[in-house]
């Protein structure tokens, strides 16, 4: 009794009933293509995050505003504490940009936009964050000394506001407050969880003037001389803001440097993809079920047949054989148009991600529907071939 | 010449303890080779508990069972289906055939198990259809045919690897009288052919097809009736 012989049989068993294996086989496309889709985005996104993180620059140190704990004042972050934080007592530091940020609702001609972003700081600011001109130019020194109404906008607000106009030198009205369009940023790209283009950014005497007020600063952004000298200038940084807030127990500013923003991002980025990665294993769970389930149908439905080839003389190892390599073709089957599937699938953005394949969960999805499909098809199967043929033949 | 087929005391008990039912309780038996045998008895009797185990598809509480001189008792599961393989044609009474396949491969079933090569295979189950009248339905499914034919197709499967014994279980049980006719037709040429049968049946004029009838009651031979 050859092999070939009993994988004939396994062959023109599963043919027979075509919706069955049908059916079994999409269960197992379904959950193996999931899993390795859903673990890719998740992928993705955090991959997404931590590149948009990466591209601030390795000498950059981020301030905010923290409320300090109940019973200490806090003082606000000011356009003098960004002043003051270059000079004699910071040599590490090369400069610092105030930044405030907002909401606003830019117009031109019918056409309105909520811009994602809208940031008042001062030249330096396109440096830190790597920003770089695409058409016209950024604004100037002068122009934060003099409070002109000029923006940089970014790709996005660009494409909204001006679909087919130079926006160059046209009148954009910022809630309402008529702005000079100066200048258009590179894109960047979509990070995942906000568009990185979705911007414009305007000088901040203008921007305090018009739309934040002259309250606390969002952001203080320090550059240091070099990577290298980033400690020292966290510490000269430290030092200065203590002195001027008077602070003597928990700060009410926070530094981090891009290593910590990194940290702080990524671990934000991986719950989410543990999240993902959670769902995706519960529906390999499902398809998991559907397999055992069919496999235990098949096999209870067929032992008659089974009685049948006992009777002729078939040997317990051929029964189990057929009923083996039946299971082992749908759930490898099932499990290759699955990975198919989920690589195929993830060549496309989803949900302004794009995902990244984990070459681990391609393997381990369809290791555990093979395994499953094995288990659970052999399981009933062995059962059957141990009967006597006289008992699978009475069976009902 | 040593007997076809040699029971001793056969002795078959389902379940346990008070519940316990006797079937078999010491069945004494010899068939000869070439003959042909048909064994009656009322619902309960034991005779198709004797027919399956003389099939080798269920095993004997006690006493011994030799088929063409050997002793089956010593013999484990792998064995056992080379020998019902081997030496053992089985008709049933409701043909148990495989659903979904075509005549022609269920007959070539027990040859596959045998390690037949396919071109011989081919060519002998043709021959045992042929046999049978059905070498125009030999790629019918066993839904396609009526309960006559697939009963040959049956005969056929049964008698493809020139076993030493064919058994049939009521074989005319579920057919009409033409196809009973047709049926007891071909088991008559087979024994014609020297092929010993041994069948089951109610009925008396089946019996008559036969050299000898065995009664079987509660599990015991009453008497041959030659």
């Amino acid at each position: 009794m050859r092999i070939f012989e009993i994988a004939a049989f396994a062959v023109r068993g599963l043919t027979a009933n075509k919706m069955r294996s049908g059916l079994t086989t999409l269960g197992i496309l379904i959950g193996v293509a999931s899993v390795i889709l859903l673990i890719a985005v998740g992928n993705g996104a955090s991959s997404a995050v931590q590149q948009s993180i990466a591209g601030l620059g390795t000498n950059i140190l981020t301030i905010s505003p923290q409320r300090a704990q109940p019973g200490s004042t806090t003082k606000p972050l000011t356009t003098a504490d960004a002043a003051a934080l270059v000079g004699q007592d910071s040599p590490d530091v090369r400069y610092a940009s105030p930044v405030v940020s907002a909401q606003a609702t830019a117009g031109y001609g019918d056409t309105t936009h909520d811009i994602g972003q809208f940031i008042g700081s001062d030249p330096r600011y396109f440096d830190t964050t790597n920003s770089a001109v695409a058409q016209g130019n950024l604004f100037s020194d002068n122009d934060v000394q003099q409070a002109r109404k000029v923006v940089v906008i970014g790709a996005t607000v660009a494409t909204q506001l001006f679909p087919g106009l130079d926006p160059i030198g046209k009148s954009m009205l910022v809630n309402n407050i008529p702005f000079t369009v100066v200048g258009v940023l590179a894109a960047k790209g979509s990070s995942g969880l906000q568009d990185a283009d979705d911007l414009a950014v305007a000088p901040l005497t203008t921007t305090q003037n018009a739309l934040t007020g002259y309250g606390s600063l969002t952001q203080i952004v320090v550059q240091a001389r070099s990577a290298d000298a980033l400690p020292n200038a966290q510490a000269q940084v430290t030092t200065i803001l203590n002195g001027r807030h008077k602070i003597t127990g928990t700060a009410d500013y926070r530094i981090l440097s891009q290593d910590q923003l990194l940290t702080a991002r990524t671990a934000t980025t991986e719950t989410f993809t543990v999240l993902l990665a959670s769902v995706a294993a519960i529906s390999l769970l499902v398809g998991g079920i559907g397999i055992t389930n069919i496999m235990l149908v098949t096999v209870t439905e067929r032992i008659r047949e089974i009685g049948i080839r006992k009777a002729v003389g078939a040997p317990r190892s051929s029964i189990l054989g057929q009923f083996l390599i039946e299971a082992t073709l749908l759930s490898l089957f099932g499990g290759a148009l699955g990975v198919a599937a989920g690589v195929i699938g993830s060549r496309f953005t989803i949900a302004g991600i794009q995902p990244v394949l984990v070459p681990s969960s391609v393997l381990l999805a369809f290791a555990v529907s093979a395994l499953i499909g094995l288990f659970f098809g052999s399981y009933p199967a062995s059962r059957a071939a141990k009967l006597r043929p006289i008992e699978a033949l009475r069976h009902e | 010449m040593s007997p076809v087929i040699e029971v001793r005391d056969l002795r078959k008990t389902y379940g346990s303890g008070d519940t316990a039912v006797h079937a078999l309780r010491g069945l004494d038996l010899t068939v000869q080779k070439g003959e042909y045998i048909a064994i009656m008895g009322a619902s309960g009797s034991g005779k198709s508990t004797l027919l399956n185990i003389l099939g080798c598809l269920d095993v004997p509480s006690g006493g011994r069972y030799l088929l063409d001189g050997i002793d089956t008792g010593e013999f484990d599961e792998e064995q056992l289906s080379l020998l019902r393989n081997r030496k053992i044609g089985f008709v049933f009474q409701s043909f148990n055939l495989v659903p979904r396949t075509t005549a022609l491969a269920n007959v070539e079933l027990p040859l596959v198990y045998a390690g037949v090569r396919r071109a011989q295979r081919r060519e002998r189950a043709l021959a045992a259809l042929e046999l049978v009248g059905l070498q125009d339905r030999t790629h019918h499914r066993p839904n396609e045919l009526s309960g006559g034919q697939q009963q040959r197709v049956a005969i056929a499967r049964a008698l493809v690897t020139s076993p030493a014994i064919v058994l049939a279980d009521e074989p005319t049980g579920n057919l009409d009288t033409d196809s009973s006719r047709e049926v007891l037709g071909i088991l008559d040429r087979l024994n014609a052919g020297g092929r010993t049968v041994v069948l089951i049946t109610h009925e008396d004029e089946v019996a008559a097809h036969a050299m000898r009838t065995v009664r079987v009651v509660d599990g015991r031979v009453a008497g041959v009736l030659v």
